[in-house]
């Protein structure tokens, strides 16, 4: 029985355990479902093994949407709890689990497998290729994602969730002030799925250098492409720091070791150093997608080119050399002294001019255009006046000096909601409506869209402006309560209706995601939007071989000139087509990286070795497996293209 | 749009009603420090507020002129590469704005760092600030008392606070008077405040620093120098002495209310600074130390 002691909860709580139960009853169901409807197969042939881009790009979307409804859960315990002052709704303990997981949650497992979802899924779409570079290793990204998010989401159940909050500062997540397993989930969820991102961003860089479409220079690639180019690359400079900053805090509580730990020679400093060195480019990592997909709706529905490429694509490559020379400004009180403060403080506001540039840029892509306000593009339009305020404030808390009186308050978590939100989460909503014909065929229903966009910008503002004024009142961030002489509580119950109203929100779009599966027309053609890129030359949805014949292209706006100025996209003739392989082997492999760090998280070393063994085994038997691809027949090809109307090109 | 301009209608209501009622903690400052960090505070918001406009009128002048809905049928919108003179402007405009708040920002940043303005001449009173979970800890080595969650000070004096931490990384706060500064395990770090009249002000750890961080408070009062005076008389009359063993069973994790003692635990448990640090920069000896330091500062200025 000792062997189980250690799985057990060092805090239960009854809400705890009802979760543990729903977790049992739903797998069950869930295992039953599929054994009842025999898509054992299917799943495992048409999804599990897949190597195909678009699949595993709809894969990642269905775990951010997973996500962000267990990240909003946590957020809507929070606003709960802080309604209003001396609420007893969860304790210290339970409070600090919930924020910690929340801001993991929302960033690792929502916002980063959203944003490399519609990468995976558009970008060789947008580039006129097949597949990415390395669809086998694409797999293994995606299941390795999976297993650190899986990792991540039992800790709740089995030993206790971290609490050292999501940048999991030291001293206070050593062992010491951190003595239950939560800091090792974070460690090794994160490790596990952080590398899977980095060989994401190393298969992108590949893909976009080496297999767009015959006459797509550089600077005729769509926006979309541009962004994930620069985000991909980094992510390949910012990636190892994490990778490296996670295995040192692991020999630290696990080991030994006293790298962060105050005395014995370790500083508590360099945590925060290392954290911000690279979380501070994820932000950029986070973001300039979400400008790559703002750029391609606004301009599709003006229905104009979009204003300023080339100061686009130059504001995007600014904004990733600056992104890695702004990290202090995460900690200005730390004690660095005014000279590193004024330094960091001006390399910061910086950031704002490229910025800048972008804003002005989409207003004038929509001067003189055809405005059409559909869902994708309301987002895109509440997204302008939404991220600059939070950009403006960005600014405001660059500035060394005031932010003294910001950090660690709610004007700063005001402030971070204000640009992820409207920035990051918006794109997100707006390109998955944008592209979900693409996807599956149909459109989402545009009355429920509007009803939930509306839900949604409404009960942002109330969320969140609330809280830029409780931060300047003096409401530190991470309190799980105040009395009520703070006089934070009327805006503090605001914020909580704030939070209602979005969670309503999602709650709709969740439920036009049902609604348009059943009721939306299939009929809506190859280009229900009115494109401007390529990936809206081919059919919706997308057949495997993503193009019959390899697009030829002229212009930066390839499908819109072929629309327009009869530039001929598809001069070839149909042929055979070479498609990799679907491989057990990344899921097995991420598997076995799930076992491996769950026994690392609870030291039983016998396991993590087995696992080790098991999975270069698995390297080397990846490496001397002869698979060449499968050919798709021009006969099959033709077939498939006649379902499609016919209209071969 | 109806619904757009009743939504603003009620967020700009909701800010004035809001921002009317009582002043903001860190926009009613009573020091020096923390007037300088409110007054950068309301230039940003002032600048910030000139972008924010005019973005917000463009595109609604934007969207109202060039929506589908407004044009015929057959509107072909025109294809516009760029031009250099709107271009330049989009990208002027921000860097004079980004150049005007830099300069802002790093005087107010040497500002908040050095002894506050108009009490250069005096000699600061030292009081350490150390944190324990989840207490602070006050030792006056000029008066040698301790104070616990609370501290007295007198007004119209430069106040140092040296900070350092028994635990996690927190963060010294009290928005009336400054900003905050990180107290961390391996080195001490400085505020330094004064408060232009005598008052009660809120004072906390702003930094998580576990289970009790909510809680981590402390009360701020600046005396006129007569009752410091007596004060620090009636400690010294009526309290115990602090003991190493005493000072152990305080830095237990937990709450505790105000307490007092005479002498200080710096003399059994000095503060990591000097020969004490946890990390050094070369020589340990005092002397060096304080070399280096000034080599820091003649660094800086320059």
């Amino acid at each position: 029985m000792e062997f189980f002691e250690r799985f057990a909860l060092p805090h239960p709580d009854p809400m705890i355990y009802a979760s543990m139960v729903a977790i049992v009853v739903v797998s069950i169901a869930i295992v039953a479902g599929l054994t009842y409807f025999k898509k054992w197969g299917y799943l495992w042939n048409e999804w599990l093994t897949t190597t195909d881009h678009k699949r595993i790009g709809i894969m990642y979307l269905i775990s951010a949407l997973l996500m962000l409804f267990r990240g909003g859960a946590d957020a809507v315990m929070m606003r709960i709890q802080l309604s209003s002052p001396e609420m007893e709704f969860l304790n210290a303990q339970h409070y600090n689990e919930v924020f910690t997981t929340h801001g993991v949650v929302m960033i690792f497992f929502m916002a980063m497998p959203f944003v490399i979802g519609l990468m995976n899924y558009i970008v060789p779409l947008q580039i006129g290729a097949r597949d990415v570079a390395f669809p086998r290793l694409n797999a293994l990204s995606f299941w390795m994602f999976f297993a650190g998010a899986m990792l991540f989401n039992i800790s709740f159940v089995v030993g206790g969730s971290p609490d050292a909050g999501w940048t999991n500062y030291f001293p206070l997540a050593g062992n010491e002030f951190s003595p239950t397993v939560g800091v090792n989930y974070y460690m090794w969820a994160l490790q596990i799925s952080g590398l899977g991102t980095l060989m994401t961003g190393i298969n992108f860089l590949v893909t976009i250098f080496k297999m767009r479409a015959p006459g797509m220079k550089l600077m005729k690639m769509p926006m979309f492409t541009w962004s994930a180019l620069i985000t991909n690359v980094i992510i390949i400079f910012a990636f190892p720091v994490l990778t490296v900053a996670l295995l040192m805090g692991t020999l630290d509580r696990q080991f030994g070791t006293a790298l962060f730990t105050t005395g014995s020679g370790g500083m508590d400093m360099y945590w925060a150093n290392l954290f911000w060195v690279w979380g501070h480019p994820e932000v950029y990592i986070l973001i300039l997608p979400a400008f790559g997909i703002y750029s391609e709706i606004i301009s599709t529905f003006s229905q104009r080119n979009l204003y300023g490429y080339k100061s686009m694509v130059g504001s995007m490559v600014l904004i990733s050399l600056l992104s890695f020379f702004v990290w202090v400004h995460h900690f200005f009180t730390m004690g660095q002294g005014a000279l590193t403060n004024s330094i960091f403080s001006i390399t910061t506001m910086a950031i704002a001019i490229p910025t800048g540039i972008k804003i002005f840029n989409w207003l004038l892509t929509m001067w003189k255009g055809k405005i059409r306000f559909t869902v994708p593009m309301l987002y895109s339009v509440a997204f302008i006046p939404l991220f600059t305020v939070g950009g403006v404030t960005g600014v405001m808390l660059a500035m060394a000096s005031a932010d003294y009186q910001y950090h660690n308050t709610m004007f700063l978590v005001a402030h971070f909601h204000n640009t992820i939100i409207p920035g990051v989460v918006y794109a997100m909503l707006a390109g998955l409506t944008y592209w979900w014909p693409k996807m599956f065929g149909f459109k989402l229903n545009e009355r429920i869209g509007k009803w939930a966009f509306w839900f949604n910008v409404i009960g942002f503002v109330l969320a969140f402006f609330p809280m830029y004024l409780t931060g300047l009142d003096g409401q530190a961030r991470r309190m799980y309560t105040y009395s009520e002489s703070t006089g934070f509580g009327p805006m503090n119950m605001i914020a909580f209706v704030g939070a209602g109203l979005f969670a309503i929100a999602f709650i709709l779009i969740a439920y036009n995601v049902f609604y348009s599966f059943k009721h939306s027309p299939r009929n809506i053609g190859d280009d229900p939007w009115n494109g401007r890129s390529l990936e809206w030359a081919t059919h919706n949805p997308v057949p495997a071989y993503n193009f019959a014949i390899e697009p030829e292209v002229e212009s930066s706006q390839a499908f819109w000139d072929h629309k327009q100025k009869k530039h001929n996209l598809f001069k070839g003739k149909i042929s055979k087509i070479h498609m990799p392989n679907n491989s057990g082997i990344p899921i097995i492999m991420a598997g076995i990286l799930f076992v491996f760090g769950f026994s690392f998280v609870f030291s039983i070393w016998p396991a993590v070795i087995i696992a080790a063994v098991a999975f270069f085994a698995c390297m080397i038997y990846s490496s001397f497996e002869n698979d060449q691809g499968r050919y798709i027949s021009e006969q099959e090809i033709k077939e498939t293209e006649a379902k499609f109307g016919g209209d071969s090109k | 749009m109806k619904a757009k301009w009743a939504f603003l209608t009620l967020v700009f209501t909701i800010f004035t009603v809001l921002t009317g009622c009582e002043p903001l903690l860190v926009l009613d400052p009573k020091g020096p420090q923390a007037e300088t960090t409110s007054n950068v505070i309301w230039i940003s918001i002032i600048s910030m507020s000139f972008i924010v406009i005019t973005v917000l009128v463009l595109l609604v002048i934007i969207l109202s002129k060039y929506r589908a809905s407004k044009q015929p049928a057959d509107y072909e919108p025109p294809h516009i590469e760029g031009h250099p003179v709107v271009e330049g402007t989009i990208i002027g405009i921000p860097i004079l704005i980004v150049i005007f708040l830099s300069v802002v920002s790093v005087i107010s940043s040497y500002q908040v760092e050095s002894t506050p303005a108009g009490y250069e001449d005096e000699e600061p009173l030292v009081i350490y600030a150390s944190s324990s979970n989840w207490k602070w800890h006050f030792s006056y080595p000029e008066q040698d008392i301790e104070t616990v969650n609370y501290v007295f000070f007198p007004a119209n004096r430069s106040i140092q606070f040296k900070l350092y931490s028994y635990g996690p990384i927190t963060s010294f706060w009290i928005p009336q008077l400054a900003g905050q500064k990180y107290a961390m395990g391996d080195m001490v770090t400085k505020i330094n405040l004064a408060a232009d009249a005598p008052g009660e002000f809120m004072g906390r750890n702003a930094n998580f620093s576990g289970e009790g961080f909510a809680e981590n408070t402390f009360n701020a009062t600046a005396l006129s120098q007569e009752d410091f005076d007596k004060w620090v008389e009636d400690i010294k009359k009526t309290e115990d002495p602090i003991t190493e063993e005493k000072f152990n069973e305080l830095l237990q994790p937990g709450h505790l209310g105000q307490l007092s003692f005479t002498g200080t635990h710096l003399d059994f448990s000095p503060a990591p600074e000097g020969e004490h640090a946890g990390h050094q920069h070369g020589d340990s000896s005092d002397k060096n130390h304080s070399e280096h330091e000034q080599n820091n500062k003649d660094k800086s200025s320059k």
